[in-house]
Parts: C-alpha cells; sequence; structure tokens
C-alpha cells in the first residue's frame, strides 16, 4: 500500500514536471512564431531576413554579445526608437531607428524570435519582463 | 535519295540558322508612348516610330557635382526614387541594387541613379554619408538631389509615381528600378523591392548591352 502510494506520488510529480516544461517550451513556440510574424511585418525591410542589416547604415541582430549586454534595453529601443551611437559587431552605426509602435506582447514576441534567432539564444523574453524593462527605460 | 538528302540539308540549315537569328535578335521592348512621324525622303513616305524619351533635367549628386541629362549621354543606367530616412521599402530597394552595382560597376557606360524625393533633409553632405556606408565609391552610382517639383516632374517621365506624404510623415513612393537605353528610352521596369525581378533586370543589362545600337562607340 505505501510503496503504490509512493509510486503514485512519484508518477504525480514527473507528470507535473513534464507538464510544466510542456508548458515553458509551449509558451516559447507560440512567443517565437508570433514574433517570427511581427518580425516579417516591422522589423525585416530593414534588418533583412537573416538579421543581417545593410552595410554600414543598418546594424545586423547577429552580434550576442551586444543582445546580451543590452538586454533590459532592446525593449527600450522597440518601443521609443533609437538615436544614439552603437557599436555592433566592432562597427559603429549613427542612423536613427524609429519607434516600433509595438504594444508589449509584440516586443516581447519579436524580441522572442529574434534573441533566438541569427545565432542568438536567449530564450523566451516574457510580457512581463518586457513590461518590468520598459519601466525602467531613461 | 540525293532530293530528299539536300532537303534534309537545306530544312536543318534554315532550323539553325532561325536560331542563330533569334539569338543574335534578342531585343528588350520599348516602353512609354509612341508616335509616328511620316517624313517624305526622295519623293518616298517614310513613317518613323518616335518613342518616349526622358527630357533634359539638372540635379546635384553626392560629390556635389552638376549632373544633367548630358553627363548620362552614351550611358545605360537605372533610376529610382528613395530618400535616407525612408524606414520602409528603401533599404529593401538597395540592399537589391548592391549586386546591380557590383555587376557593373567597372562598366564605364553604365551608370545607377538614385533621386532623393526629401531634398530638405538629404543634402550634399548626407547622401555623401549614405554612400559612404552603403560602401558606394566612384563615378558609378550617383545620389541625386534636386529641387522636389523637378523630382516629381522627372518621375512621371519614368512612368512612376511620387504622391507625397502621408498623415503620419512618412513618404509614398512605389520602388521602381526604371533601365534607359543610350536614346534615353524606356526599356524595362522592375520591382525594386523583388530580389527576383533584380536578377531578371541584370540578366536584361546584358541583354541590352549586347544590341547593335547600345555598343560601345
Amino acid at each position: 500500500m505505501k510503496i503504490k502510494l509512493i509510486g503514485a506520488i512519484c508518477i504525480l510529480v514527473i507528470v507535473t514536471i513534464i507538464s510544466c516544461q510542456d508548458n515553458g517550451q509551449i509558451e516559447y513556440n507560440r512567443y517565437f512564431s508570433s514574433g517570427n510574424a511581427v518580425y516579417q511585418e516591422h522589423c525585416q525591410n530593414c534588418h533583412g531576413v537573416k538579421g543581417e542589416g545593410l552595410q554600414g547604415l543598418i546594424p545586423p541582430l547577429t552580434d550576442s554579445v551586444f543582445m546580451k549586454k543590452n538586454g533590459q534595453r532592446l525593449a527600450c529601443f522597440l518601443n521609443s526608437g533609437l538615436k544614439e551611437k552603437i557599436t555592433v559587431g566592432g562597427k559603429e552605426f549613427e542612423g536613427e531607428m524609429p519607434a516600433s509602435g509595438l504594444s508589449p506582447v509584440e516586443i516581447a514576441e519579436v524580441l522572442t524570435y529574434v534573441t533566438n534567432s541569427f545565432g542568438n539564444n536567449q530564450g523566451t523574453v516574457t510580457v512581463e519582463k518586457v513590461n518590468a524593462d520598459l519601466a525602467k527605460c531613461n | 535519295m540525293k532530293k530528299l538528302f539536300y532537303a534534309a540539308v537545306l530544312s536543318f540549315l534554315s532550323l539553325t540558322s532561325c536560331k542563330f537569328n533569334n539569338a543574335e535578335t534578342a531585343k528588350l521592348p520599348i516602353y512609354g508612348n509612341k508616335q509616328t512621324e511620316t517624313k517624305t525622303v526622295n519623293g518616298k513616305q517614310v513613317t518613323d516610330t518616335i518613342y518616349q524619351t526622358i527630357p533634359a533635367f539638372k540635379f546635384v549628386n553626392q560629390y556635389g557635382d552638376t549632373i544633367t541629362d548630358k553627363s548620362l549621354d552614351g550611358k545605360i543606367y537605372v533610376a529610382d526614387f528613395f530618400f535616407t530616412s525612408c524606414p520602409n521599402i528603401c533599404p529593401v530597394m538597395h540592399r537589391n541594387m548592391l549586386p546591380v552595382y557590383n555587376e557593373f560597376k567597372n562598366n564605364a557606360d553604365f551608370r545607377i541613379i538614385s533621386h532623393t524625393i526629401d531634398p530638405k533633409y538629404d543634402t550634399v553632405p548626407v547622401l555623401k554619408k549614405y554612400a559612404d556606408k552603403l560602401g558606394v565609391t566612384g563615378n558609378t552610382w550617383w545620389f541625386l538631389l534636386g529641387d522636389k517639383d523637378q523630382t516629381y516632374g522627372i518621375a512621371k517621365n519614368y512612368l512612376v509615381s511620387v504622391p507625397g506624404r502621408t498623415p503620419d510623415g512618412q513618404y509614398v513612393h512605389d520602388g521602381y528600378f526604371i533601365l534607359i537605353d543610350k536614346q534615353k528610352r524606356i526599356r524595362g521596369t522592375y520591382l525594386g523591392t523583388d530580389e527576383k525581378e533584380v536578377e531578371k533586370m541584370i540578366t536584361d543589362i546584358k541583354t541590352l548591352m549586347a544590341e547593335p545600337d547600345q555598343k560601345s562607340s
């Protein structure tokens, strides 16, 4: 009887863990595929199909170090645009990126897409994180 | 038997000569309005087709040099309309134009001209910086600045429209590349945002360059 109970609890725990992981995976997939659509509509013209940018005019999205270092500020860049000089992949860029006009959910989706494509691998950027990041923008 | 042989040879010859002729006369169409003009030459009535041509113009390029229609005499060229702060289709157009530039940059008879439709913001130094950052040097690709009315006027001659600003301050324009021959006639229009169409334009430029009245003088 005891063994059966322990066994049942073990199975329950395992199932919960697996389903929780699945929830995480499902959430990631949902963010990523919606983010892909947002990217195509709002970002791809300038940043390119492969996130390659355009020569010295538009920075590429392939610099994972830049992406990691500016993790919190990425949401701010999308929300209010970017005017300052930045160095990406060892190259200076000084053009202006207009504000995206995206909602926090869309920002979370597209950031999940971008920070897990083009050689980046940062996991899900949730809407909660984006809201927290946006609250810290200058 | 002999007859049959001759017939076979004859048909073979005519077939191959047809093929040969086709290759020799591969020509691009001529677009735009046409007019016919009938003249009397040596007592005979001769009818000529007059094609639409790009009229005289005067602009300034990214180096501050004056560029007129005369600067493009004896050149095959591609024209487009853009502005440097354009966030939508221009980056795609010029990403697609780069292979065209790289393919023909060493050909002295070829030019690309990109007219800015935002002369207020796109001054000569702004255009120069844009060219530098795009990796464009030398005189193959000119970024042209001019009076707004003149730019919009010449757009009509290239059969493209630049309707102006939308309520949120963006300029609307279509992203066509227009191919012009040495006689200043329109020989092709290609959607500059479509990589496939731009590839076709590169092929067409080579076809055009091989036409007898387009060869280097």
